[in-house]
């Protein structure tokens, strides 16, 4: 029977982040993806203690924990800063999208949702409403990066996947 | 049921933080990036990452104890090879978080954060020290039952599995809200790691056993 879920709780810090954890490829990567966003709850506040997880789709040749060397890796991991904020570098994504959890305070059970780099057809986003579709797209800034908030509940809540 | 419903009102945390919608069903894709895991190399590991009580000047105060078990996925097939990330408070109630305001004494010779990967067999095995209860602000003279944070990868992302291991017969266990968040006492049990004198070495070390099963998502058995 399956180990129930738990909490990550507010004291993950001194344990799982780890050096250059948020970067899945080194700084001037050819073709390096740079996702920003906020994680926000119910009433629009940050979440300053989540811990987000992405997941290109594929291993790579970098080491998902020991970083070092060229090459980029398919696995990174970012803390929240205390205004909610997030941030990673990445390859572009083996397919469509990335995959994306977040543990936090307060998440008995982690949520599992994709960022998509662009909308497209897609068995996923044409299942959708609009207005629910768009929770799964990143949008570009003005400083090249791709934009992707993550709001947990209520107004704009984020698509979360259940396989 | 498995899991705790992501909104618990008695963990009050969860009250704007769980979503207020259902997760969407994904139909069938074995092409789907979820259904496939990071492999992390047995390099990226350092030797003395599973002792706890290692890599500082001295021994930290408190009941050396051995933690080990295996990690299955939903059909009881061992998960060799998988990253399992332990972190805790130490013998005391307190964890090495800047953000820990209990006033109890930090241990110089204690980090309690571990981490390992599981053999041919999906055991892992960790050594440290029984971690203390200690006071969260949830309610009135609300504290946390004993616990060691588990993290746990498993062949896909869908498996990916954060938890807390218990000490039997902690008599925190009925007013915890987080511990009763999980729907019935048989799947509590599960969280509850189990004495094990096989595992316990003689003047040195208390040993427990604690076996944890990957389902096939995180949002099953809802
Ligand atoms: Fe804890």
């Amino acid at each position: 029977m399956t180990t129930p879920s738990q909490t990550v709780g507010p004291f993950f810090g001194f344990a799982l982040p780890y050096a250059d954890d948020w970067a899945l490829v080194p700084e001037g990567h050819p073709g390096a993806v740079l996702i920003t966003g906020r994680v926000l709850d119910g009433a629009g506040e940050p979440v300053p203690d989540a811990v987000l997880e992405l997941w290109t789709g594929e291993t790579g040749t970098r080491g998902a924990l020991a970083r070092g060397g060229p090459g980029a890796s398919g696995f990174g991991r970012c803390a929240t800063e205390p205004d909610g904020s997030y941030r990673f570098r990445a390859a572009p994504p083996a397919g469509p999208y990335y995959s994306l959890t977040v543990f936090a305070r307060g998440l008995l059970r982690q949520v599992l949702t994709r960022i998509y780099l662009e909308d497209r057809p897609d068995p996923l986003l044409d299942s959708l409403p609009p207005g629910r579709r768009a929770t799964l797209i990143a949008r570009p800034d003005d400083a090249g990066a791709h934009r992707f908030d993550v709001r947990l509940q209520g107004e704009g809540e984020t698509v979360f996947l259940a396989f | 049921m498995t899991h705790p419903p992501y909104l618990s009102p008695g963990y009050r945390s969860t009250v704007l933080r769980a979503p207020s919608l259902p997760p969407v069903e994904m139909k069938a894709d074995p092409e789907a990036a979820e259904l496939t895991s990071p492999v992390f190399g047995p390099t990226e590991i350092g030797p003395l990452d599973a002792d706890l009580t290692a890599g500082r000047p001295g021994e930290p105060i408190g009941e050396r104890i051995i933690v080990t078990g295996r990690i299955v996925d939903s059909g009881g097939r061992p998960v060799p090879g998988t990253l399992v990330e332990i972190w805790q408070a130490n013998a005391a109630g307190r964890y090495a978080h800047q953000l820990d305001r209990h006033p109890a004494p930090l241990d110089p010779n204690f980090s309690g954060a571990g981490r390992c990967l599981t053999d041919d067999e999906g055991r892992y095995r960790f050594v440290t020290i029984k971690p203390g209860a200690y006071p969260w602000r949830n309610h009135h003279n609300a504290w946390r039952p004993a616990h060691i944070h588990f993290s746990v990868f498993g062949t896909a992302f869908t498996e990916r599995l954060v938890t807390q291991m218990y000490f039997p017969g902690d008599p925190l266990f009925p007013y915890d809200p987080i511990f009763c968040s999980v729907p019935g006492q048989e799947a509590r049990d599960r969280l509850v790691a189990a004495f094990d004198l096989d595992v316990t070495e003689p003047e040195w070390a208390l040993g427990y056993r604690f076996d944890v099963v990957l389902g096939h998502t995180p949002m099953e058995d809802r």
